[in-house]
């Protein structure tokens, strides 16, 4: 049933900079079927929200350059588009849900009329028609009172309400692939329970597939099926999630993992201290010639800084980049 | 840890009220009801935490007890010291004994000054130590927050987020207070850089017998860092228990709906049945609804609780909630059927 929507492959994204090239994405793989949703996971910095842009054909040229690689939507390759062919599959065929649902919204139009406007602007619908779609996604998403909110401004609804705003927003064109940056960031935790059960309702309902992007390792847990967790651009692990979650494998991830203070049922007297990940991600101008994650890493040791550590396959679907777990195959 | 009497920071019947513009001059006045009739107390060496959902009134309850807001009526006391009373210098001084840390380490640092210059600049104005020797303590404080003491050179832009937090928190230790208040010291944080700031918090709690009062939304950071826990909605206190009760016996619904809200990556959690999945947004702090505040959102409201306000009260020692549903044998009606 699942078949193959999208797929990046070998994406290279650079920026100039004043200090020289940044290489901000490098060689970045992914895929994506109908109907699943993939998590991107790392700190800021890491490229998650730029490989979002790439995709939805949004790197701001100059300063960036798109350096090679190729993005496929359903064999047609999205680089080589035009503006135009871009205009149609951006909002149609695949959209964005932005991380600050507070600023993304047009403060001086109707919610109504700033969803209606992308059917308008897809479908080619009358404007009556435009509205009623926009009606049928605002009660898709779960809206009270639709009708009477549909003529209402941003600044009228709350973090939550505006956050359905944008899916509705973006699920007006019935997309096939929706990226979400963010998502929730912004918002209450049990606002969050709600979007993310939405987000899967809908998802089983029409089959669009997710791209997920985070640093929250249990929204990851919520919402993915298969995760990519990225570093300095690159991916450096990429599994399903319970592999993930279960047999972090790069030291980057059982960090990203274990760092953060996991809400337990059953919690004891002793606390002992969190893991650390000690310093911060590097300037992109700063990379040197070997693993990028080597200065941060506890177990890194003269090739970890000299070489870039390939990817390889672990186990069926789950891929590392790391001179550990290359020396463990080896032995 | 310390004394069970060795009380620091006793909050009682606090009330923050704000007014609201009329809508036109024949219009009753409305007021914003913040922070109503909380009460609560920290031992001395202790963490306090306070959660809640944005609206709940936790950061103004800081602000009142830094002084920062005024307090509309209440008691507040500080080791023997009656805060809610103090006025002008004197008020002034009380500062050094509390400091607070912010949540953003971007905006709350001036752009324009040098880290030490930020660090020593509540020793000066509160003329603490000998002049000659602040110098020497600025760097000693570096040091124990993990920045190097040769940085103090530098502009606060220079630094990353997690740095900047680290001279936040110098700055908050510069006068020697007893009482810390930590206002989501590390939601504006990247997550590999928050295990940092909270691992920093607590080994400089054993060091130095700091008491905090520490406001979070996440309960995660909130289970990490704090002894005893507040649980606020729209401005009451809803729940009140030591750390291993509350997390293992919450006994609030709505404690419980945030507790289940909370996206797990453990996979047995997030099979659990008996997660609540609460509807809609808080209602609006100005026009309150009569009874329990949590009625209209409640899955197991009754018409009592849209009638009366239900008061805090005690269940287990340590352990108090305010819920009508709630036997007086501590069975929560999520527990029941």
């Amino acid at each position: 049933m699942a078949e193959r929507l999208l797929s990046v492959e070998g994406l290279r994204v650079e920026f100039k900079t004043r200090d020289g090239i940044a290489k901000v994405i490098d060689n970045l793989s992914i895929s994506l079927d109908t109907g699943e949703t993939l998590g991107i996971v790392g700190e800021s910095g890491c490229g998650k929200s730029m490989t979002a842009l790439s995709i939805m054909g949004l790197v701001p040229i100059p300063p960036g350059r798109i350096a090679g690689g190729r993005i496929l939507l359903d064999g047609e390759d999205l680089l080589q588009a035009n503006e135009q062919r871009m205009r149609e599959v951006r909002g149609n065929e695949i959209s964005m849900i932005f991380q600050e649902p507070m600023t993304s919204l047009n403060p001086v139009y109707s919610i109504g009329n700033q969803i209606a406007e992308t059917a308008r602007l897809h479908e080619g619908l009358s404007r009556a028609d435009a509205m009623a779609r926009a009606l049928e996604m605002l009660q898709a998403v779960g809206i009270p009172a639709a009708e009477k909110r549909i003529h209402e401004y941003p600044h009228q609804m709350s973090g939550g309400m505006r956050q359905r705003v944008m899916i509705a927003m973006a699920l007006a064109c019935k997309p096939r692939v929706l990226i979400a940056d963010e998502p929730t960031t912004a918002l209450d935790v049990t606002v969050q329970a709600q979007i993310f059960d939405l987000l899967n309702d809908l998802k089983e309902k029409t089959g669009t597939a997710i791209i997920m992007i985070t640093h929250d390792m249990g929204a990851i847990a919520e919402m993915a099926q298969r995760v990519v967790v990225m570093y300095a651009g690159r991916i450096i692990e990429q599994a399903g999630v319970t592999q993930i979650l279960t047999d972090p494998r790069h030291p980057y991830t059982q960090g990203l993992i274990r760092c953060v203070p996991h809400l337990t049922r059953n919690p004891t007297v002793e606390r002992p201290p969190l893991l650390e990940i000690p310093g911060v991600v590097p300037a992109l101008s700063q990379l040197g010639s070997g693993c990028a994650f080597a200065p941060r890493c506890p177990y890194a040791d003269a090739k970890c800084r000299a070489e870039m550590p390939p990817s390889r396959a672990v186990d069926s679907g789950h891929d590392v980049a790391c001179w550990l777990t290359e020396r463990e195959a080896a032995a | 840890m310390s004394d069970d009497d060795d009380i620091l920071l006793d909050v009682a019947h606090l009330k923050v009220y704000f007014r609201l513009p009329r809508k036109n001059i024949f219009a009753k006045a409305s007021r914003v009801h913040a922070v109503d009739d909380v009460s609560f107390q920290i031992k001395r060496g202790t963490t306090l935490g306070i959660v809640g959902e944005s609206g709940s009134g936790k950061t103004t309850t800081a602000m009142a007890v830094m002084r920062l807001t005024p307090i509309t009526s209440g008691a507040m006391r500080l080791g023997d010291t009656d805060l809610a009373a103090l006025e002008g210098e004197d008020l002034r001084h009380a500062r050094t004994r509390m400091q607070i840390i912010f949540q953003d380490p971007y905006s709350s640092l001036n752009p324009r000054v040098r880290a030490g210059a930020i660090v020593r600049e509540p020793m000066d104005l509160m003329n603490i130590g000998d002049p000659a020797d602040r110098e020497g303590r600025v760097a000693d404080l570096f040091r124990k927050v993990g920045l190097r003491p040769e940085q103090q050179a530098l502009f606060p832009h220079q630094f990353s987020g997690g740095q900047r937090q680290r001279i936040g928190v110098a700055r908050a230790l510069a006068t020697q207070p007893e009482l810390v208040v930590c206002d989501e010291p590390v939601s504006a944080l990247d997550v590999a850089i928050q295990a940092q700031i909270l691992n920093l918090l607590r080994s400089l709690q054993d060091e130095f017998g700091l008491t905090y009062l520490f406001i979070s939304h996440d309960l995660g950071v909130v289970q990490y860092m704090c002894d005893e826990i507040a649980v606020m909605y729209l401005g009451q206190i809803v729940e009140y228990a030591d750390r291993i009760s509350l997390f293992t016996e919450p006994l609030h619904p709505y404690t419980w709906a945030l507790l289940s809200a909370v996206p797990s990556a453990d996979p047995a959690t997030r099979a659990r049945a008996d997660r609540i999945r609460l509807q809609g947004d808080p209602p609006s702090p100005i026009d309150l609804p009569p009874g329990c505040r949590f009625s209209s959102r409640c899955p197991f409201a009754e018409a009592r609780c849209v009638q009366e306000t239900p008061p805090l009260r005690s269940i287990r020692p340590g352990h108090a909630v305010a819920c009508h549903l709630v036997s007086d044998d501590g069975v929560p009606p999520q527990r029941r059927s």
